[in-house]
């Protein structure tokens, strides 16, 4: 065998493994393989009854506002069916970011920059299949993504059952402001499985499955890893923190929804994690819907997530270069967090003979409180590593309005 | 870090019973003797919007990338290619 077959052969075995980020006993590449023998097979039944989604319009201002940082922005959605089997969507959606949160806080200063996302997609109904596909572009003044996501969803079981499968493939351009040379890319590879089962005339299950899988630049270069410097005035230092440069991920959920007798409605969700980074996190989410009349809808809920460290994270090192991989993101720490929330919608139905059907003002608010077990706040005046853990919260609406056509 | 390839008989067997597992349904799904156990006339309640766990994919797609940006995990946030068939 040639050197180069057998690199080719080498490269092949080691992404048939996965080294850790199982779930359920499955590894990686048997959700994969799953995945395209029934998307196969799925295609050479002909049977079910999917349909073109609804032909509306959403126009939303969205704010986050927490952790020293405040986000907002518009997003805006388009949907518009041609015929039986065909339906257009674009969504064009901005982040406008200022502020600085803890870690540019104690390694920088505060920044201005914006996020603007485009998504152009096509919904196909072909033989009661529906087909999907769409290209995403997101762009920042040190980060290009572009991304593409196909999709296939078909019913069984006399409608009773949903089955949905989906690949996406993105590649990121990572930059660095006031590092013209810096240039890295990325490659990210979404494969996922969502099954809704209609179980009884006022219960819905449903199950969803996601791998997905990076290659390239990880990290985010402005990010630094702190280790100890007793010549350093306030005994540490930092440097720039270094991730893997793979990642495999599973992702399983489980959610439930019961119909209550006076129009409202219960739902439940639980999602495992777990990825080759050594990150394994739980989430659980509850939430109540309530009607009053026809025309006003409440939903509160509550949500619970907690995550246990990447195997390369420290709050601080005993010295620089200390290992290969180190990192110091809080996102890769172990913490948990909390939220709970609130939605107000009012809808109104149009007369039937017009061209609009209905319309509904509505607004969501969310309140989040994050709690790092091993993340510290090194704006604090104390002792190096003994100073107090970091903990924020955060403020999430959403305003907007909707129409379908 | 620890490795598990795909010689593994156990992973394989997994693999191996899920396939089959999704594969019987989904080949069931063809046949046309199975009656649906929650007829169609009885779906109003399934159709209400207060039993959408997808009501709003603007506001819904907006919360995901918000938690998605701030924690570790990703991938399977529920909701997603749901429905009742009845449209």
């Amino acid at each position: 065998m040639a050197a180069t077959d057998r690199d080719r052969y080498k490269t092949f075995l080691r992404q048939l493994q996965i080294q850790r980020g199982q779930l359920a006993g499955l590894p990686g590449w048997c959700i994969r393989i799953t995945l395209v023998i029934v998307l196969l097979v799925l295609f050479n039944t002909g049977v079910g009854a999917a349909v073109l989604p609804e032909d509306r319009a959403d126009a939303m201002h969205h704010a986050y506002e927490g952790g020293g940082i405040s986000i907002d922005g518009p997003s805006i959605l388009l949907r518009k069916s041609i015929g039986e089997s065909l339906s257009f969507s674009a969504n064009y959606y901005v982040d406008n970011i200022t502020g600085a949160s803890i870690d540019v806080v104690a390694t920088a200063s505060a920044y201005e920059e914006q996020r603007t996302e485009h998504t152009v997609g096509v919904d196909y109904l072909n033989n009661k299949t529906l087909m999907s596909l769409s290209v995403t572009n997101s762009s920042e003044n040190d980060f290009e993504a572009q991304s593409f996501h196909v999709g296939v969803t078909q019913d069984f079981f006399g409608d009773l059952t949903t089955l949905s499968l989906g690949y996406s493939k993105g590649e990121d351009e990572v930059g660095k402001t006031g590092d013209e040379f810096f240039s890295e890319t990325a490659t990210r590879h979404n494969y996922s499985l969502g099954l809704t089962q209609v179980a009884t005339k006022n219960l819905i299950l449903g199950f969803n499955v996601e791998n997905i899988s990076d290659q390239g630049y990880l990290n985010n270069p402005y990010r630094s890893v702190r280790f100890l410097d007793v010549n350093a005035d306030k005994g540490f230092r930092f440097e720039t923190e270094r991730y893997p440069t793979t990642r495999t991920s599973n992702a399983v959920s489980m959610t439930a929804n019961y119909y209550l007798p006076y129009r409202a409605s219960i739902y439940a969700e639980g999602r495992r994690f777990s990825d080759s980074w050594g990150i394994s996190a739980n989430t659980y989410k509850l939430g109540y819907v309530h009607t009053f009349g026809d025309s006003w809808l409440l939903d509160v809920r509550v949500r619970q997530y907690q995550q246990n460290k990447a195997d390369f994270y420290q709050d601080l090192f005993a010295r620089s270069g200390e290992f290969n991989f180190m990192a110091r993101d809080k996102e890769l720490s172990t913490f948990s967090n909390r939220s709970i929330g609130l939605s107000v919608s009012y809808s109104h139905r149009f007369n039937a003979s017009g061209f609009f059907k209905k319309a509904s003002a509505n607004l969501e608010v969310d309140h989040l409180q994050f709690d790092y077990d091993d993340f510290r706040d090194v704006t604090a005046d104390a002792e190096v590593g003994m100073e107090p853990l970091y903990a924020l919260s955060a403020t999430v609406s959403r305003l907007y309005m909707s129409i379908w056509y | 870090m620890k490795t598990q390839a795909i010689t593994n008989p156990k992973a394989y067997s997994s693999c191996l019973k899920s396939t089959l597992l999704i594969m019987t349904m989904v080949l069931l799904g063809g046949c046309e003797s199975i009656e649906p156990w929650v007829k169609p006339y009885e779906r109003n309640n399934l159709a209400d919007p207060v039993m959408s766990l997808n009501r709003n994919p603007v506001a819904s797609t907006y919360m995901h990338h918000v938690y998605q940006a701030r924690e570790g995990a990703r991938g399977a946030e529920g909701g997603a290619g749901g429905g009742c068939g009845c449209n």
